[in-house]
């Protein structure tokens, strides 16, 4: 147990003294233990090395750190071994001994190195062009701490930024600094935090309140939770100089219950803060108290809304209400309160530590810092990655996430989690910023961003989202439940085949109508993935609606399976497999599926061996195309 | 209370500092039409029948006049070809769950049944004037939402219903009275039924399932 810091040198006291114990030289193995890597073991992994280590004797000299998640979750469990760099991918406990071994003697494991899609192998971490191209402002420090230990932490400069702002800057020039940064709301909505901050200020009123914004509810996406597991206490020192600015003296966390990894690290972060006097009364001799407590959202997307998640932290249902008066005015009961999310409050901290000009030489004119985004779908490497805002959409899924996966070809990518829009290949120039994303339909919205390849079906995209939200409406408003019921209902009909022309004028009235009218964000911006779609891919809708053909053979109302007699070769595999019997033929003679027994299940589909390729979906009046036999 | 003044439909008007647009509108005799607003209770802002547009130019937007507050200058609009156009499309959209949405309404902005839509008949159109009434007015919670999204529904809490009802509205279901579309009814009490609706007939969505408020009554012996 640590004894509480009384002033701020007494905390750079620590620091140095925390230093002096450490040697950057040492070797260090850096093994992430993110729920991404914990699912394929890596808590084993660990184990085993720390084992390993004390068996070899090792232990002295080789340490291990247990991280939060390094990016590439596709490949955990990851390690990184430093001072050299050298990093592992896929690890298994049996490779540990190995491992151990080989770094002892300063030589490498080949078959753990990360090969690229070309066959190359790369040792090092920052060769890798999945980390290459990067750049790890936020998320880069991960590597180095142990969530659990606060001391980490504290060697990198941990509460620095805070013990400067609390003892030397007034709150005044704490809230000009964040100002001058144009740091923007990470969220979604991309709201410059310190003009929020500078309206809770000004806000009349003695209590006020600061929020952390965790509750993360973009499927496939999660930023938030790799840093809140990764590296808790960046938020939370954002959260407390935020805090000085506004005059706040108290904050919340509202993070789901389903991030149990990430609660367990911040309220053990917080236990620490506390034991060293970072929280509390009179911190850091300093004159300011500050209190967090933490709430534990129930699993409602949209309580990650901002009055909703008020709402639910007054114990309330988790519902939007009207926000023609800010919630910096009038927030938590009554109170104004400054919400910004999990990303936007890391980023304070190292503002001020790095500066503002550094801070402001990264990215675009409207849009200054990085971005994490979640690479997900279609695409070779997936994982999170932080680039700088400004980067091109071509840069971010071919040069960091490898292009598309099987070769296959591109199509749209979706960002903005649900409520985005999907961005055509013409436009893959785009830069990452957050007024250009919104200009062309989508936003940036807090992260998620899902490739799609030439397979994916536009109509069923709108549809899954739609499919989404229409749970997850909160119900109130008649444009957001009854629109999104209609809409859904309209799509529905056009990948069964019987949609109408007509449909899609009348999913556009009712979209616009959507956008406009509904209570909160979630519903105005529900109509995104159908008006962006219809924008972009118009013809495949109308493909669907007169033609009753998907061109990407997804909606399986549309879509018939037929083997090619002229490539059918007769091997059985699909008469074998498939579940319902429909496939008949004689061995080495071409099979034939019965389409009234057919289930359109895909199987034969799949297990057509890919030398023969006999399985062929058609959709619409597509035909059979005609294949000579080949000469046997 | 200092007196504010605004635009309405290019008509000058001067009204109190903290009133709504739709109030203001309403004083001044223009109409807005709203089906979840109700005098005595709290704007609620669902309906979105009661949309306008605010603001000049480039700057027009589209509020809830029941919720959104009037200051010095403001300029509004009731009834543009857009906020008419929303509104049948909302009323469009209402008609598959109530398909007696007031005539005066549909003829007034060419609302029609839309053959495209799919129809979710409960009646209720979840206003909330109910759950509200029992709720901010009589401190009751026998009525309240459950679920979310397309599956939300009003019901009825039993136990609630057992402690409250007998006492609180000793002699009618009050709440009957605040309901715009007479799904709420009561064969015992009679109802305020939509014109041509046959009550009984009326599918009462404050049940949960089977459970409906006066099964529930009769069960407490308060009927």
């Amino acid at each position: 147990m640590m004894s509480k810091l009384t002033s701020v040198s007494a905390l750079e006291a620590l620091r140095k003294d925390i230093l002096s114990r450490r040697d950057p030289e040492k070797t260090k193995l850096s093994v992430c233990s993110g729920t991404g890597c914990r699912a394929y073991d890596s808590d084993k992994v660990i184990d085993a090395l720390k084992a390993g280590l004390l068996h070899h004797g090792l232990n002295e000299k080789i340490d291990v750190v247990t991280t939060g998640c390094h990016g590439f979750c596709e490949l955990g469990p990851v390690m990184v071994i430093y001072p050299d760099g050298t990093s592992y991918f896929k690890i298994k406990p049996d490779d540990v001994d190995e491992i151990i071994e080989t770094v002892d003697q300063g030589k490498v494991v080949d078959r753990l190195l990360y090969v690229d899609q070309g066959g190359n192998v790369q040792a090092k971490e920052d060769d890798i062009p999945f980390y290459k191209y990067q750049n790890r402002v936020v998320f880069g420090n991960n590597h180095f701490i142990d969530p659990e230990n606060i001391e980490d932490y504290l060697a990198l400069d941990g509460y620095h930024a805070m013990a400067t702002c609390l003892n030397s800057l007034s709150p005044e020039e704490v809230l000009e600094t964040v100002k001058k940064a144009n740091l923007r709301g990470r969220g979604g909505g991309g709201f410059p935090a310190g003009q929020k901050w500078e309206a809770t200020r000004n806000a009349p009123g003695d209590v006020k309140y600061v929020i952390v914004n965790a509750d993360e509810g973009d499927p496939g996406a999660y930023m938030d939770r790799s840093i809140l597991e990764g590296n808790p206490h960046s938020v939370l020192e954002g959260m407390l100089i935020g805090a000085y600015a506004i005059g706040a003296h108290k904050g919340f966390i509202y993070i789901r219950q389903e991030y149990p990894l990430a609660v367990e690290h911040l309220n053990r972060a917080i236990l620490q803060m506390e034991e060293l006097g970072l929280l509390g009364e009179n911190i850091l001799g300093t004159g300011f108290n500050f209190e967090i407590s933490v709430h534990r959202g129930a699993g409602a997307f949209v309580s990650g809304e901002s009055s909703a998640l008020m709402s639910s932290i007054e114990g309330k249902v988790g519902e939007p209400r009207p926000k023609y008066i800010r919630t910096s005015i009038s927030g938590v009961h009554g109170c104004p309160s400054d919400l910004n999310n999990v990303e936007t409050w890391a980023n304070v901290p190292i503002i001020f530590n790095r500066g503002v000009d550094w801070f402001t030489s990264i990215g675009t004119e409207g849009s200054k810092g990085t971005k994490i985004f979640s690479l997900v779908g279609k695409v070779n490497n997936t994982g999170l990655v932080e680039v700088p805002m400004g980067i091109s959409l071509h840069d971010i899924i071919f040069k960091i996430g490898g292009g598309i996966r099987d070769g296959k070809k591109f199509k749209a990518v979706q960002t903005g989690g649900p409520s985005g829009g999907v961005i055509p290949e013409d436009m893959l120039d785009l830069p990452v910023d957050f007024d250009a994303l919104t200009m062309v339909g989508s936003m940036m919205g807090s992260g998620g961003m899902i490739v799609m390849d030439e397979e994916t079906c536009m109509v069923d995209v709108a549809k899954y989202f739609l499919e989404f939200l229409a749970d997850e409406s909160c119900g109130k408003c008649v444009p957001c439940r009854e629109g999104i019921t209609q809409m859904l209902h309209l799509l529905k009909m056009i990948c069964s085949g019987e949609g109408q022309p007509e449909d899609l004028v009348l999913l556009e009235e009712v979209a616009a109508m959507t956008k406009e009218c509904s209570l909160c964000a979630l519903g105005q911006s529900a109509p995104n993935p159908v008006l962006s779609s219809l924008k972009y891919f118009r013809a495949e809708y109308e493909a669907h609606v007169n033609d009753k053909c998907c061109p990407a053979h997804v909606c399986k109302d549309l879509v018939t399976y037929h083997i090619d007699p002229a490539k059918c070769k007769g091997c059985g595999k699909c008469l074998k497999n498939c579940p319902v019997g429909a496939i008949s033929g004689e061995k080495k003679e071409p099979h034939v599926i019965d389409l009234e027994k057919c289930t359109k299940c895909d199987t034969c589909f799949l297990v057509c061996p890919p030398k023969f390729r006999a399985v062929t979906k058609l959709s619409g009046n597509q035909t059979l195309p005609v294949s000579k036999p080949e000469e046997t | 209370m200092s007196q504010i003044n605004v635009t309405i439909n290019g008509e000058h008007i001067q009204a109190d500092e903290g009133m709504t647009i739709l109030e203001t509108a309403r004083e001044a005799g223009i109409f807005i039409p709203t089906l979840c607003h109700h005098g005595h209770l709290d704007s609620y802002g669902s309906c979105r029948l009661c949309v306008v547009e605010i603001g000049e130019g480039e700057r027009k937007k589209v509020v809830a006049s029941c919720l959104y507050h009037i200051y010095e200058g403001l300029v509004v609009e009731t009834e543009t070809e857009k906020i008419n156009n929303y509104r049948r499309i909302i009323l469009n959209l209402l008609m598959h769950r109530w398909d007696n949405v007031p005539v005066i309404l549909l003829e007034k902005y060419g609302a029609q049944n839309h053959e495209r839509f799919v129809d979710n008949p409960t009646f209720c159109i979840l206003c909330g004037l109910c759950v509200r009434y029992c709720r901010d007015v009589k401190g009751a919670n026998v009525l309240g939402f459950v679920g979310r999204g397309t599956i939300r529904q009003v019901v009825i809490f039993p136990n609630q219903a057992a402690k409250y009802c007998p006492t609180c509205c000793p002699t009618e279901m009050e709440c009957l009275h605040y309901c715009p579309t007479g799904v709420i009814c009561s064969k015992y009490y009679g109802s305020r039924p939509a014109d041509g609706q046959d009550v009984p007939h009326a599918h009462p969505v404050c049940i949960n399932d089977d459970i409906n408020v006066l099964d529930v009554l009769e069960h407490v012996g308060h009927v």
